[in-house]
């Protein structure tokens, strides 16, 4: 009966000179990671050893573009290191996925476009690989975007995101692994001026998936709406770090991530970083993270922070909240005829109905609502009891 | 004709020092059609005894039967019992967060009845009952009980039991937090239901104020986790102008005998 609410609420400075972070293109830049470091602390390290140095085969996976020919392509240069426009690396393992990806998946879509469907990008792992993946979308353009990941083995992989002035991307991350697979991603969102990002990341699968989205701005009026929705099982850690960098004034950002856990040595992270830089007037920002506790065993680990360099912000609050399935919730519905199993999936699938419903494609929402059933039906009777 | 029939009921609940009993023997008859009003102070068990019946997890009956309709109650599950024909109309209904009032009925009235409502029929019957209990219709899509006022979550309570159409009832202090108008809007819905479907009530109470609404013909005092007196309606009155006070010192006075 007693509901257990934790916060766990430590304090992550951000650096508040970006000069701090060492970004760059070159591995070697980087030290490998021991674990002691305050962005690694929380990973395993051991499951994702083959990422840690340069990897023997790259190209342990196949991807598979589903979309419009014309704003479709992938660009096979060989040879120099192409620097992102917008995307740097912020640690080993996405330089040396940007280093070792043999070519760029390109997705363009050109200015003044409405496009009518998605384009989706189904990458599945075989081995071990990189990959690059850029999506622009010029000004004045509206599209949404779906990567798929599915299949099994160890993969790093980098994707840079350009919104164009006053243009709309919906861009939806599924990570649909088998249980086996590893991967670590990075996302980085460049908004334009004017411009709304919406972007939802859905992992249920994998063994350890850890990513890193980060968003900075191009001018002002720029909007990100940051949904996350992930279940972790037993044994499954599933790690999520966001960055907003408010280095532009009139910008707004909203983070909504939600996660459920089930099962011994279920880990779920969120790290929810937000700075608002001294330039960044009018800035609005909020960002929440909710966690679902449902079996002992799990472990929850959840810090915002929110850095602000100016008094002048329109808005700015966090909230982080991990709490164990509540069983007067399911006493309530039962008393009213449901069966407890039924019961149980009202109560989860409500408790993701704020992000999943956000989700303005039908056929991805529907996706969604049926990987989260699958877990769900995974969950068994231990729920509640 | 439904009859719900305790007897001899002992409750405990698990506490810092172990297990604590609270109903000490309770016997107790409901019949479809009556209206019974379980009057106590705070403290005194009341509430217990309508949640052992509605088979909350937290209290372990340790003695005494239960049956409905000569059906063993406490053999069944928390929605079993729902499904024969029990309802409890909750003092704190609980937020469901991401359910709709609108999916919670037809999943409770499909449940219930066995089979889902005809979609047509079910939208006039949930707009009517909603109409009935001054429930705007927007509240079909908000969430279960969040953000609701104690008056929205009491009339959200009584629609519930207007569409499931129970058997026999149990309202844990439905008057509490009400003002007079909500009061006066829930206790004639409960008295529609009674009246229209014969639905057999047990009032649980601390005080006289829902009774002046809805008239109990069978009035039990409540100390220390079971019945000490039953009565007609004039055991309210009395209970009205002289308090519990009698009934507790009777109590303490027999328990020391």
């Amino acid at each position: 009966m007693s509901v257990a609410h934790e916060e766990r609420a430590i304090a992550v400075t951000v650096p508040k000179d970006k000069s701090e972070v060492i970004s760059s293109f070159i591995p070697a830049d980087f030290d490998v990671p021991t674990g002691r470091e305050e962005e690694w602390r929380f990973t395993p390290l051991r499951r994702m050893k083959p990422l840690l140095t340069a990897l023997p085969q790259n190209d342990g996976a196949t991807v598979e573009i589903d979309g419009d020919p014309a704003v479709i392509g992938v660009d096979a240069a060989q040879g120099p290191i192409q620097p992102g426009e917008w995307l740097v690396p912020v640690d080993v393992v996405s330089a040396l996925a940007w280093a070792g990806a043999a070519d760029t998946t390109l997705i363009t879509i050109p200015p003044k476009t409405d496009l009518e469907n998605p384009v989706t990008v189904t990458i599945t792992g075989t081995s071990t690989s990189y990959q690059k993946l850029r999506v622009t979308i010029e000004h004045d353009s509206s599209a949404t975007v779906v990567i798929n990941h599915q299949g099994t083995g160890q993969h790093a992989e980098n994707i840079e995101v350009e919104v164009g002035a006053r243009s709309q991307l919906k861009l939806v991350v599924i990570q649909d692994w088998d249980r086996d697979a590893v991967h670590l991603g990075r996302i980085h969102s460049h908004v334009g001026r004017d411009a709304t990002l919406t972007q939802v990341v859905a992992t249920f699968g994998g063994d350890l998936v850890r990513l890193v989205s980060t968003v900075d701005y191009d001018g002002p009026g720029g909007s990100a709406e940051l949904l996350g929705a992930f279940f972790a099982d037993a044994g499954q850690h599933l790690e999520h770090r966001l960055f907003v960098d408010h280095n532009e004034p009139h910008c707004r950002s909203n983070v909504v991530y939600k996660g459920a856990l089930q099962g011994e040595h279920a880990h779920t992270v969120w790290i929810g970083d937000v700075l608002i830089r001294a330039k960044a007037v009018g800035t609005d920002t909020y960002e929440i993270n909710r966690n679902l506790v449902l079996s002992d065993g799990a472990r929850a680990d959840s810090v915002p922070n929110l850095e602000i360099e100016t008094g002048e912000v329109s808005g700015a609050g966090h909230a982080s909240a991990t709490g164990r399935f509540d069983d007067e919730q399911l006493f309530y519905l039962q008393a009213r005829g449901i069966a407890a199993d039924d019961a149980r999936r009202m109560v989860v699938r409500g408790f993701f109905t704020e992000v999943l419903d956000q989700i303005p494609d039908a056929d991805i929402r529907d996706r969604l609502w049926a990987a989260v059933d699958d877990e769900i039906g995974a969950v068994g009777s231990g729920v509640g009891s | 004709m439904a009859e719900l029939v305790i007897r001899d009921l002992h409750v405990s609940v698990d506490g810092d020092e172990g297990p604590r009993e609270i109903l000490r023997g309770v016997d107790l008859t409901v019949r479809s059609g009556e209206v019974h009003a379980i009057m106590g102070p705070n403290g005194s068990g009341k509430s217990t005894l309508a949640y052992s019946v509605a088979g909350h997890p937290k209290y372990t009956v340790t003695s005494g039967t239960v049956t409905l309709d000569g059906e063993d109650v406490l053999a069944m599950s928390v929605d079993e019992r729902a499904k024969a024909g029990l309802f409890l109309a909750m003092q704190y209904p609980v937020e469901v967060p991401g359910v709709t009032v609108s999916n919670f009925l037809r999943t409770a009235a499909t449940a219930v009845r066995g089979e889902a409502p005809k979609l047509r029929a079910w939208m006039g019957e949930v707009k009517e009952a909603m109409g009935k209990l001054k429930v705007d219709q927007s509240f079909a899509q908000r969430n279960v009980n969040e953000g609701f006022s104690g008056g929205e979550r009491k009339r959200h309570e009584i629609l519930q039991m207007e569409l499931l159409k129970p058997k026999i009832a149990v309202l844990d202090e439905t008057d509490s937090g009400l003002d007079v108008d909500a009061l006066k809007v829930v206790s004639e819905g409960v008295n529609r239901i009674h009246d229209e479907i014969g639905t057999g009530l047990l009032l649980i109470t601390h005080t006289t104020r829902l009774l002046k609404l809805i008239p109990a013909e069978h009035v039990h005092v409540f100390v220390d986790g079971r019945i000490v007196a039953s009565g007609g309606a004039e055991l309210a009155d009395k209970i009205d102008s002289e308090g519990y006070e009698a009934f507790v010192a009777s109590e303490e006075a027999g328990a020391k005998a």
